[in-house]
């Protein structure tokens, strides 16, 4: 029950964010600054997510060792998706950099 | 036809969407089916991967199908899974997604003038669609294709663009919850590297201005910071004040 509260709520807000704009069909538009500021969302959102799952694999407390797999295999996928700005070879080269990491230590 | 509900200034609209065929508009469907098939493909993995964590997460195999029916948002429901995962409540899950998802907001508005022609429930099968994915193949046929292109045909492109996205997402769900459930030592491959080596490759080419990198490194900071706060709502915290400090360093260099 709680499950099924927690999709329609999701479902709710997501649709409500991609629909009140254009319900209003362009009646109701931003101010300039609030979408110079929407643009910092996505990145930072990422980033919070990103650097614990990578720092804090296994939740307790900050692996900053060469010990830590993850923290390894995110480095190599920085490093390639820098050179090669494509997204799944970034993916691709982080999983199995993430999966030799793990065999390897 | 649905655009027949039309404010009166739109009048032309009308004549031109009631020209379109009915091979026309399959043609339409077809094409924006194909245009869609790179990203199809790179989210393949993605579904599945989605639909194999849902059940070790917290979520059950008929919350992850209907998460991906009527939710339709590939990061949101990674993370709800995380939060899930960390014995979130249904509060803060549907409060992060919120936030998460806040970027479509952009999305909206980019297309919006595009789209206005088309009668209230055209506008709301595009909003409903309107991932990452289905938006930058929409901007991108938008911007190679002409007016008349557009008034007519634009909802049907769109929907073969987005129909296809979506089905594939059912099905990759379905796929990974049964392939979770054959193979369930699965969960020790790490997949779920998976989803933060794809979030570092989001990230990567929005670093390309000082504000943006100081927004990214408050982010990185204060989400290590706050990693202890009760319910994940370090998250919420920390993405809120690296927003604000990337938009205040934006607006203060602009000022000069």
């Amino acid at each position: 029950m709680t499950e099924a509260l927690m999709i329609a709520g999701m479902a709710f807000v997501t649709f409500g964010i991609r629909y009140i704009v254009l319900a209003s069909a362009g009646h109701f538009t931003f101010p300039s600054w609030a979408k110079s500021g929407l643009n910092f969302v996505p990145p930072a959102v990422l980033t919070a997510i990103i650097i614990p799952a990578v720092l804090i694999p296994n939740g307790n407390g900050i692996e900053f060792h060469l010990q830590n797999a993850s923290l390894l295999a995110a480095c190599v996928a920085m490093i390639v998706g820098l050179i090669r700005k494509d997204l799944l070879t970034t993916i691709v080269v982080g999983m199995i950099a993430f999966g030799l990491f793990k065999w390897l230590l | 036809m649905m655009s027949e509900a039309q404010a009166p200034d739109n009048c032309c609209v009308i004549d031109e969407s009631q020209n379109i065929s009915g091979s026309e508009i399959l043609q339409e469907i077809l094409s924006g089916s194909r245009a869609t098939l790179p990203m199809v493909v790179g989210a393949i993995p993605f579904g599945i991967i989605f639909g194999t964590l849902a059940e070790q997460s917290g979520l059950s195999p008929f919350g992850a199908i209907a998460m991906s029916i009527f939710v339709f948002a590939g990061s949101s429901q990674f993370i709800a899974l995380g939060l899930l995962a960390a014995g979130t409540g249904p509060l803060i899950i549907i409060a992060t997604t919120f936030i998460v998802n806040l970027r479509h907001l952009l999305y909206s508005a980019a297309i919006v003038d595009d789209v206005k022609h088309l009668s209230g429930p055209w506008r709301a099968v595009i909003a409903f669609g309107l991932t990452d994915e289905a938006f930058a193949t929409i901007v991108d046929k938008i911007r190679k294709s002409d007016d008349a292109w557009r008034l007519r045909s634009v909802q049907w492109f769109y929907l073969g663009s987005f129909g296809t996205m979506y089905g594939n997402w059912i099905l990759c769900t379905i796929i990974g919850i049964t392939l979770g459930e054959l193979v369930p030592e699965m969960s020790n491959w790490g997949l779920d590297f998976a989803m933060s080596a794809t979030f570092i490759g989001m990230v990567l080419p929005y670093l390309n201005t000082r504000p943006m990198m100081a927004c990214v490194l408050v982010a990185g900071a204060m989400s290590l910071g706050t990693a202890d706060m009760p319910h994940k709502l370090g998250l919420m915290v920390s993405a809120l004040s690296a927003v604000a400090v990337g938009l205040s360093y934006h607006l203060m260099s602009r000022r000069k």
